[in-house]
C-alpha cells in the first residue's frame, strides 16, 4: 500500500481567500522561498492595512484629513504625538497614515490607467501590423523621448494641480512602456495556430483581440506593472514636491516634505523626515517585491537566491 | 553610413513629434490657454492681449504652423514673470545643470560598473545580495528627500559642507565656460577650485544615487549573460586570472549593450536635477523650471521641457552612433 502523499498545510489567509495549498514549483511557492521578498510583501501589506484602517489607528483622524489644531503647532515627537505635529498643529503620524491612502491610490491609479491605454495601443499595433503599427509605434516612441518626469510635469501644469490630474499626468508618460511590451507579445501570439483558426472561421478582429490575444499577452505586463508601483510612488511624490500634486488639505507625503522643508534647517525636522521615510520604505518594499516577482516569472533566474 | 542617415532621420521625426506633443499639451489641452500663458494674476485686458499675441482664436492648424515657424527662428516665447526671452534664460542656466548631470553620470558609472561586475562574479552569494539590496535602495529613495537629509546633516548640523549655491558669496572668478570646475581652474586659484568642489559634493552625490542603482542592475544582468558564453569557459580552462576574465574579457562585451543606459542615466540625472536644484538653490535649468512652476509661468515650463527633451534626443542619437561604431552587430539589425 502506497503511503498517502502529505498535503502541505494551507495558511488561514489563503483559506479565507478560498485558495488551496501552495503547490511546490508554482510561482507563489518560489516567491515564498525568498525571505527578502516576504519581508517586503509584509511591509506593503502593513501600508495597505494602515491606509484602509487609518481612521481607527489614530486618535487624530480629523487632523489626518486636514483639520488644523493651531495651539499645538510644531511640537516635537512626544508621548501624545509620536511623530510630532506640523505647522498647522496636525499630528504628523495621522497625516502619514492618511497619506498612505493618497500614495496607494495614486500608485495603483497610474499603473492601471497606463496599462489599459498601453495594452489597447500595443495590441492594436501588434495585431494589425503594417501602417497601423508604424504610426502607433512612432507615436509611442515620441512619448518615450521625453525624460521621465518632465512630460508628467507639463501635463500636470496644463491640467492644473489636483489628485486626479496627477494620476493622468503620470499615466500619460507611462503607457508607452506597456504598449511596447504588449506589442512584442502580440507579434508572436498572432502567428499561433489557434489565432489563425479563429481568424479562418471569421471571428471579427476586435473580438479576437479582446478574447484571444489580450488575455494571453497580459502575464509579463502584470509583472512589469507590479514592479513599477514603487517608481509610481516616487514620481507622484516628485510632482507633489514641486507643487503639482494634490491640493491641501489632502494628506500627501510629497506635499508634507515640501511644506516641512522650510522648518528642517531651523530644527523642526520631523515633518519632512517622517514623510520621506514613509515614501522610501513603501517604494523600497514595492521595488523589492517587483524584483522577486520578476525573478520568479523568469525561469532562467528562478534559483537565483 | 546608411545606419547613420536612418538613425538621424528617425531622430528628426521624434523631435517633430515632441514639438507636436508639447504644442498639444500647451495649446489644446488647457481649457483656456490664454489665461495660463498670461499667468495667475493677470487682468482680463492682459489675458486678451495674450490671446491676440499668440493668435489663440485662429484655427489650431494655423497656430501649429506659426508655432513651428517661431521655433525654427529660435523664438521660444517670453517669460511673463521675468519679461525676458526664454531662450536667453535657458542658455545662461544650462551650464550649471550640465555640470551637475555630467559629474553625477560619471560618479554613478565609477561606482556602478565595478559593483555590477562584483555582484555578477559572486552570483547568489552574500556579496551579490548586499550589492543588489544597495542598488534597490538607491532607486527607492526620493532624491529631494535624500538631498534634504544630507543638507541637514553635513551642512546644517556638522557644518562640513556649504548649504546651497554654486560658490560662496565672497568667491568670484571669470565665467568663460559657465562650467565652474573649469572656470575655477582657469582662475588659477586652488581655493576657488576647493570652494566649487565643496559646493558640488552634496548635489552630485544625491543625483548619482538613482543612476548608480540602475547601472549596477544593468551591468550585473549583461555580465551574467556574457559570463555564460563559451569563450569565457575557454578562458577559465586556459587558467587566465579571474581579474582579467572579469574586467577585460567579459566587461568589454557587457559594456556595449549597457552603453545605451548612459543615455538613460543622463536622462534621470536631468530629471532629478529638477528636484535636487530646488533643494540646493542651484541656479540651473531645474531651478528655473521649479521657480516657473511655483509662479505658474506656463511659457517657461513648456519651453524648458521642450529644450531638455531635444537635448535628450540628441544625446541618445550620439550614444547610438557610438554604440554602432564599437559594436558591428548593431548596424546589421
Amino acid at each position: 500500500m502506497a503511503a498517502p502523499t502529505p498535503t502541505p498545510p494551507t495558511s488561514p489567509a489563503r483559506r479565507l481567500l478560498g485558495l488551496g495549498p501552495v503547490t511546490p514549483g508554482s510561482a507563489v511557492w518560489y516567491y515564498r522561498r525568498n525571505w527578502l521578498g516576504m519581508v517586503a510583501a509584509c511591509i506593503v501589506g502593513a501600508f495597505v492595512i494602515a491606509a484602509i484602517f487609518a481612521p481607527w489607528l489614530t486618535p487624530y483622524a480629523e487632523q489626518g484629513r486636514g483639520v488644523p489644531d493651531l495651539p499645538q503647532r510644531l511640537k516635537g515627537p512626544n508621548g501624545s504625538h509620536w511623530m510630532g505635529t506640523d505647522e498647522l498643529g496636525r499630528d504628523v503620524l495621522a497625516r502619514v497614515l492618511f497619506g498612505a491612502r493618497t500614495a496607494l491610490l495614486v500608485a495603483i491609479g497610474v499603473v492601471v490607467l497606463a496599462v489599459v491605454v498601453g495594452v489597447l495601443v500595443g495590441a492594436i499595433a501588434g495585431y494589425f501590423g503594417g501602417w497601423v503599427d508604424e504610426i502607433l509605434m512612432r507615436i509611442t516612441d515620441t512619448f518615450l523621448a521625453f525624460p521621465p518626469l518632465l512630460l508628467a510635469v507639463i501635463v500636470a501644469a496644463a491640467l492644473g494641480a489636483s489628485l486626479q490630474n496627477t494620476i493622468v499626468a503620470i499615466a500619460v508618460s507611462w503607457w508607452p512602456w506597456y504598449a511596447r511590451q504588449i506589442r512584442a507579445q502580440v507579434l508572436s501570439l498572432r502567428e499561433r495556430s489557434y489565432v489563425k483558426a479563429v481568424q479562418a472561421i471569421g471571428v471579427p478582429s476586435h473580438k479576437i483581440i479582446r478574447q484571444h490575444i489580450i488575455p494571453n499577452a497580459m502575464a509579463p505586463v502584470w509583472v512589469q506593472a507590479t514592479a513599477d508601483l514603487g517608481a509610481s510612488i516616487l514620481t507622484a511624490a516628485g510632482l507633489s514636491f514641486v507643487g503639482l500634486g494634490p491640493r491641501p488639505p489632502t494628506p500627501d507625503w510629497g506635499v508634507m516634505i515640501a511644506d516641512g522643508r522650510q522648518f528642517v534647517l531651523s530644527g523642526q525636522w520631523w515633518i519632512a523626515v517622517f514623510a520621506g521615510a514613509a515614501i522610501t520604505i513603501l517604494a523600497l518594499a514595492f521595488n523589492l517585491c517587483g524584483d522577486v516577482i520578476r525573478d520568479v516569472a523568469d525561469p532562467k533566474t528562478r534559483g537565483d537566491q | 553610413m546608411r545606419y547613420l542617415l536612418r538613425r538621424a532621420g528617425t531622430s528628426l521625426v521624434v523631435i517633430l513629434g515632441v514639438v507636436t506633443i508639447t504644442f498639444v499639451v500647451s495649446r489644446v489641452v488647457p481649457s483656456d490657454p490664454a489665461s495660463l500663458y498670461a499667468g495667475p494674476r493677470a487682468r482680463p485686458a492682459q489675458v486678451e492681449q495674450v490671446r491676440q499675441d499668440l493668435k489663440l482664436d485662429d484655427p489650431v492648424l494655423t497656430q501649429y504652423v506659426s508655432y513651428l515657424g517661431d521655433l525654427t527662428r529660435g523664438d521660444l516665447g517670453i517669460s511673463f514673470a521675468t519679461r525676458r526671452p526664454i531662450l536667453g534664460d535657458l542658455r545662461s542656466f544650462l551650464p550649471a545643470t550640465l555640470e551637475l548631470a555630467l559629474l553625477a553620470t560619471a560618479l554613478s558609472m565609477a561606482i556602478g560598473i565595478p559593483l555590477g561586475v562584483l555582484a555578477s562574479s559572486r552570483r547568489g552569494k552574500p556579496k551579490d545580495s548586499v550589492v543588489r539590496l544597495f542598488a534597490v535602495t538607491s532607486v527607492s529613495v526620493p532624491v529631494f528627500w535624500s538631498a534634504l537629509i544630507l543638507q541637514l546633516f553635513f551642512a546644517s548640523k556638522l557644518g562640513w559642507l556649504p548649504l546651497s549655491g554654486r560658490t560662496s558669496s565672497n568667491v568670484e572668478f571669470g565665467e568663460p565656460t559657465g562650467f565652474f570646475v573649469i572656470d575655477s581652474i582657469l582662475s588659477g586659484s586652488p581655493s576657488n577650485v576647493w570652494d566649487v568642489v565643496r559646493h558640488l559634493a552634496l548635489p552630485v552625490t544625491v543625483m548619482a544615487a538613482y543612476p548608480t542603482g540602475l547601472t549596477v542592475r544593468l551591468i550585473r544582468g549583461s555580465m551574467l549573460e556574457v559570463l555564460g558564453e563559451p569563450y569565457i569557459e575557454a578562458a577559465r580552462v586556459g587558467q587566465i586570472p579571474e581579474r582579467t576574465i572579469l574586467y577585460q574579457l567579459a566587461l568589454k562585451n557587457a559594456l556595449a549593450p549597457a552603453l545605451t543606459i548612459l543615455g538613460l542615466t543622463f536622462a534621470y540625472s536631468v530629471s532629478s536635477a529638477f528636484l535636487v536644484e530646488a533643494v540646493f538653490n542651484w541656479p540651473g535649468l531645474g531651478k528655473y523650471l521649479t521657480d516657473a512652476i511655483v509662479r505658474v509661468d506656463f511659457p517657461v515650463i513648456t519651453a524648458a521641457t521642450l529644450v531638455i527633451t531635444v537635448i535628450y534626443v540628441v544625446v541618445n542619437l550620439a550614444l547610438d552612433l557610438v554604440h554602432a561604431k564599437i559594436d558591428p552587430r548593431v548596424e546589421l539589425s
